[in-house]
């Protein structure tokens, strides 16, 4: 494989090509059905998890009653990773359910993003797995659970075959509150300290950070996101008025909604659009746009 | 439906007079539908504050509640090391000022006799205490109070009403401490919007004792009130949780000042 070109197998090209034109046909079927006041335009939920929550059954821990739940809110597409890829070992087997539960359940809602853990013996043939059997569009990284430091050198490495196959990255820095974790279960946040850097030696990379504005804000934020091609979502964020904060720091083009769902109500970031007063193309580029532009360019 | 926000400061949001941030918190929660606030503490927040310091906060609340009389109620932040001086604070703000109920922070653990002279006077006057709790496996605060130390202090005065701020954070554990109090209520509000939570609330407590609150402006109304509109509980529920539950919390000493709701 040649660096910096990226590999696509034909059939993720179609997969994805499929993907994009769904979330428009499921936009324009509602858009008919319904009155013009009652309108909804797409909205790409960039943050969800299938399987079950190591620590508690939550409502939508099983593939058919969260594509249920995120239909009712007028999800048109979820990009979802497995609560089984943070402690699991047999990843592979992980991707694979991942894969099978959002092709057998998702009905083109559910867009596969695969977990990687670099410090596993022959990682980069999960990644390419993720590529040419399951036609992913992206991976889903947790540092803190599997155990390594955003300087080693195996992030790094990881970082570029995954740019090299076209693949979005996406980065959770945390899962849960640090001060309500089980004791057997305690993980650090991710140490975002040595990611700008690597961000810019990573040309084409394409970052997605994951539960991270609970935390990040300011100088830190904005340095990552004028590194490189870097966004956010905000599940984590808080604040009164916090999108209309967020966008002062960070431009529209970047910002991705994000519910955490099912661990987070899924509600909470839907109404985080609503608290702050945005105008129709802010709305539009967050609940949408922004996300679409991101997947389109993995084709 | 009204919704009441119970648990809401002037940290946290922009503007340079406790009346500008009031005013600002209230724009956000016309947003949102919320039709009332309580809010409490000043505009920089102390663990440990002084009687003066202690003063000081309650007046920048007291001035912000002059210009939205309709829009919201006022707790007195006191700290119980220092006793006669909150119990003046409580008469100066609650018998005499239009305040409505008690803010412990994390002064002095709950469970401590200090806090007894004070939950008496606040009884007298019919005023709610609201006390913060958190069990953190990270550490407490050295003054920090767990739900548990909050079932003591609220076996030792059936008759007062408490409210159990954050159910205790980690709210697997803090519902269960004080489920067996019948006087103690639960605040939803200043953790993450982790699903489950208000479920187990109400089955738990019953949905008259939980209440929700935001702990605005550090957090979003948004994420607070998705633990309601969220959950998987009957609708006469979420009607009491957002307000239903704080009216009738308030209205004995509501009642007394002649404020009709
Ligand atoms: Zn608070």
């Amino acid at each position: 494989m040649i660096r910096g070109a990226p590999v696509h197998s034909l059939a993720r090209r179609e997969f994805l090509k499929l993907a994009l034109a769904a979330t428009g046909a499921a936009a324009l079927k509602s858009v008919d059905a319904a009155p013009i006041s009652k309108r909804k335009t797409e909205l790409i939920d960039v943050n969800v998890n299938l399987s079950r929550w190591p620590l508690r059954r939550i409502r939508g821990d099983d593939t058919p009653t969260l594509v249920k739940m995120l239909r009712n809110q007028d999800v048109t597409q979820a990009w979802a990773g497995s609560f089984d890829g943070l402690l699991h070992k047999d990843i592979s087997e992980v991707n694979t359910r991942l894969a099978e539960e959002c092709r057998n359940h998702g009905r083109g809602l559910l867009l596969p993003f695969g977990s990687i853990n670099p410090k596993l013996p022959d990682w980069e043939d999960e990644l390419r797995r993720c590529v040419e059997q399951h036609s992913m569009p992206g991976i889903r990284l947790h540092p803190n659970y599997h155990g390594y430091k955003l300087n080693d050198p195996d992030f790094a490495r990881l970082l570029r075959r995954a740019t090299d196959r076209g693949l979005i990255v996406q980065l959770a820095l945390v899962m849960e509150d640090e001060r309500m974790m089980h004791p057997l279960m305690r993980v650090e946040p991710v140490d975002t300290a040595p990611l700008a850097d690597l961000i810019k030696a990573t040309p084409g990379l394409r970052l997605v950070l994951l539960n991270a504005l609970g935390k990040l804000r300011g100088k830190p934020l904005s340095n990552f996101i004028a590194a490189g091609e870097v966004y956010v979502e905000f599940s984590m964020l808080e604040g009164v008025g916090a999108i209309s904060s967020l966008l002062a720091q960070v431009q529209v083009e970047r910002v991705l909604f994000g519910s955490h769902a099912p661990l987070f109500y899924f509600e909470s970031s839907l109404l985080k659009l609503k608290e702050s007063p945005l105008t129709e193309d802010q709305l539009q580029a967050i609940r949408y746009r922004n996300a679409k532009r991101l997947l389109a360019k993995s084709l | 439906m009204e919704i009441w926000d119970l648990h809401c400061h002037l940290s946290g949001v922009p503007g340079n007079t406790p009346e500008a941030r009031l005013g600002k918190l209230l724009e956000y929660a016309d947003r949102m539908g919320i039709a009332r606030l309580c809010v409490f503490m000043g505009l920089e927040w102390s663990y440990d504050p002084s009687p003066e310091k202690m003063r000081q906060e309650n007046d920048e609340v007291l001035r912000a509640l002059k210009h939205f009389p309709a829009r919201a109620f006022g707790l007195v932040y006191l700290n119980p090391k220092h006793t006669q001086a909150s119990r003046d604070e409580l008469n100066r703000c609650v018998r005499d000022g239009p305040m409505v109920g008690v803010k412990l922070w994390v002064a002095q653990h709950c469970n401590a006799q200090e806090l007894d002279p004070i939950i008496q006077r606040a009884t007298e006057l019919k005023a709610v205490i609201f006390q913060h709790t958190w069990v953190k496996i990270t550490g407490n605060l050295p003054g920090e109070s767990t739900p548990m130390e909050l079932a003591e202090l609220a076996a030792r005065h059936p008759e007062t009403k408490f409210i159990c701020g954050h159910s205790g954070g980690d709210w697997e554990l803090g519902l269960r401490a004080i489920r067996p109090h019948k006087n103690v209520f639960t605040d939803l509000g200043g953790g993450d919007p982790t699903a489950g939570f208000t479920k187990m609330a109400v089955r738990e407590l019953g949905a008259e004792r939980v209440l929700y609150g935001s702990d605005a402006g550090g957090r979003s109304f948004a994420s607070q009130l998705a633990k309601v509109f969220g959950a998987d509980i009957p609708e006469p529920a979420k009607r009491l949780i957002l307000g239903e539950n704080l009216k009738r919390l308030l209205r004995p000493i509501l009642q007394d000042k002649g404020i009709k709701i």
